[in-house]
């Protein structure tokens, strides 16, 4: 029997007896930014593509949710800090260790790169509008005018968003859970399954609609595989690791892991998609909410199992 | 200059004083500490072995909480002491969850807040309030550098650990073991 205790009363707010340091706000932010991204790299990819009219909604209405996802992000990452009045230090410098530095940076990038997005698409939904002002007008008629380079960049930085997400918990050695350097690719893979599904959701044209299941489908496989991927990586490496990944293999979230993120939010859609690709007639809203539900349950049973786990001591 | 602690778990009672003195000198707010007592039980009964560690920031030579700092308000200050400028920290807990000892918490006042060794006390040739205080004087404090210094000496004779040493951090807290 090995018993440690901690006997002078140490019970330190949000770090004790658990490590509950971030709550709902950062898992909350993760899903939105990663839906973001999601949205705004097929936005971009099938405008470079030349795509544009095809896949209408993919490229001109759904990147509409961007801005608003980031901004209630950020929202929510604001209302996460704790010394807010200090927050403009984060564009103070720029630390390359850090994630939280360049994901900071990167969100500043790929925010105003959606609203510039979404202004210059804003007709879609008011076709009278006008800018009023001379020099908005003439802002659009520049950013029209380098639409390409403003497409590549998005794509680039929805890219960064999707990985950074990730990146962001796996640079903790401290938390077992975290520490694996498949988060990034996964929560990449998890943000465009949710931005797929939401371009399945809002399209009204049928081949979009098969296109974006199509695509949803690969995503959600290769999530899978890399779920997988990260725990045959985590049993077989140490202790710490191993009994991390028992979180998920009969410890606490065992549950909420398998069947919310898992089962509801990967192969139950993942069937029903490839049932509607064989022919069968299924409402895209189930697969669609449930791919939205199990991106959201993944961010939030990831940031809270990690918490959880730690060194041994 | 590389400060370092060591703390001989042999002599440790396990009396808190080290907790309240530094909780006294460093105003740290009610509920919450720098430093605490923790007691390892091990083997069966009768055969039970404790250990009693003193345990605080570990003032890492390759400090986690520094690297993931998203605004470099977690520095590295004279003599390896892992500091954060309240100023420039903007709360965000990147650094508390970075912590593989857990040894920062958040200050109600918005920012992180952490073992300074009492950086104040050094300054000025006196030992961090913990040290000074310890009725058994089982903690040493001190130059690394220095072959002279307390913990240097008490280092060279006596067998040691350091916590989670494979969390590549670079621990400079010892305990004697």
């Amino acid at each position: 029997m090995n018993e440690e205790l901690i006997i002078s009363g140490r019970d330190n707010l949000m770090v004790d007896p658990h490590l509950h340091i971030w709550h709902w706000p950062i898992p909350l932010y993760l899903f939105l930014g990663g839906l973001a991204a999601g949205v705004l790299f097929f936005a971009a990819l099938y405008y470079l593509m030349g795509k544009e009219n095809e896949y209408r909604s993919a490229v001109r209405r759904v990147p509409f949710i961007a801005p608003i996802a980031l901004v209630i992000g950020l929202t929510a990452l604001f209302y996460d800090l704790r010394h807010k009045a200090f927050f403009w230090q984060l564009y103070t410098t720029i630390r390359l260790e850090s994630p939280m530095s360049w994901g900071a940076w990167t969100l500043l990038v790929i925010t105003t790169a959606s609203f510039i997005w979404c202004a210059l698409h804003i007709r879609e939904f008011f076709p009278d509008w006008d800018w009023k002002y001379n020099w908005l007008r003439e802002l659009e008629t520049f950013f029209n005018k380098y639409k390409k380079h403003l497409a590549w960049v998005i794509l680039i930085f929805a890219i960064i968003t999707g990985v950074y997400t990730g990146i962001l918990l796996s640079a903790f050695n401290a938390r077992p859970l975290w520490n694996t350097s498949v988060l990034g690719p996964l929560f990449l893979a998890s943000g465009l399954s949710a931005g797929a599904a939401t371009i399945v959701l809002a399209s009204k044209n049928r081949e979009e609609r098969l296109l974006f299941t199509k695509i949803d489908l690969i995503i959600l496989g290769v999530e899978l595989f890399l779920i997988v991927h990260m725990f045959m990586g985590f049993l077989a490496s140490t202790q710490v690791q191993i009994e991390a990944a028992g979180l998920f293999l009969g410890g606490e979230y065992t549950m909420v892991f398998w069947i919310f993120v898992v089962m509801l939010g990967i192969i139950i859609p993942g069937v029903l998609d490839l049932m509607e690709l064989r022919g069968r007639h299924i409402p895209a809203v189930i697969p669609g909410i449930l791919v939205l539900f199990g991106s959201l349950m993944f961010r939030f049973v990831f940031v809270f199992a990690g918490q959880v786990s730690r060194w041994l001591y | 200059m590389r400060y370092a602690m060591a703390i001989d778990t042999k002599k440790c009672v396990g009396c808190s004083d080290c907790v309240v003195a530094c909780q006294t000198e460093n105003n740290v707010p009610i509920g919450f500490c720098r430093d605490w007592v923790v007691e390892v039980m091990d083997g069966t009964y009768p055969q039970l072995e404790i250990e009693l560690r003193s345990e605080r920031c570990n003032q890492c030579e390759n400090p986690p909480c520094v690297r993931c700092c998203p605004t470099g308000a977690s520095h590295v200050a004279e003599g390896g002491i892992v500091l954060v400028k309240p100023n420039k920290c903007i709360g965000c807990g990147a650094c508390i969850a970075s912590c593989p000892y857990d040894a920062r918490y958040p200050h109600p006042k918005g920012y992180v807040d952490k073992c300074t060794f009492c950086i104040h006390r050094v300054r000025e040739g006196m030992k961090p309030a913990c040290v000074a205080v310890c009725p058994t004087k089982c903690m040493y404090f001190g130059d690394l550098d220095d072959p002279n210094s307390d913990v240097s000496m008490v280092l060279k004779k006596r067998k040691y650990k350091t916590l989670i040493p494979e969390a590549g951090t670079k621990p400079h807290l010892y305990f004697l073991i």
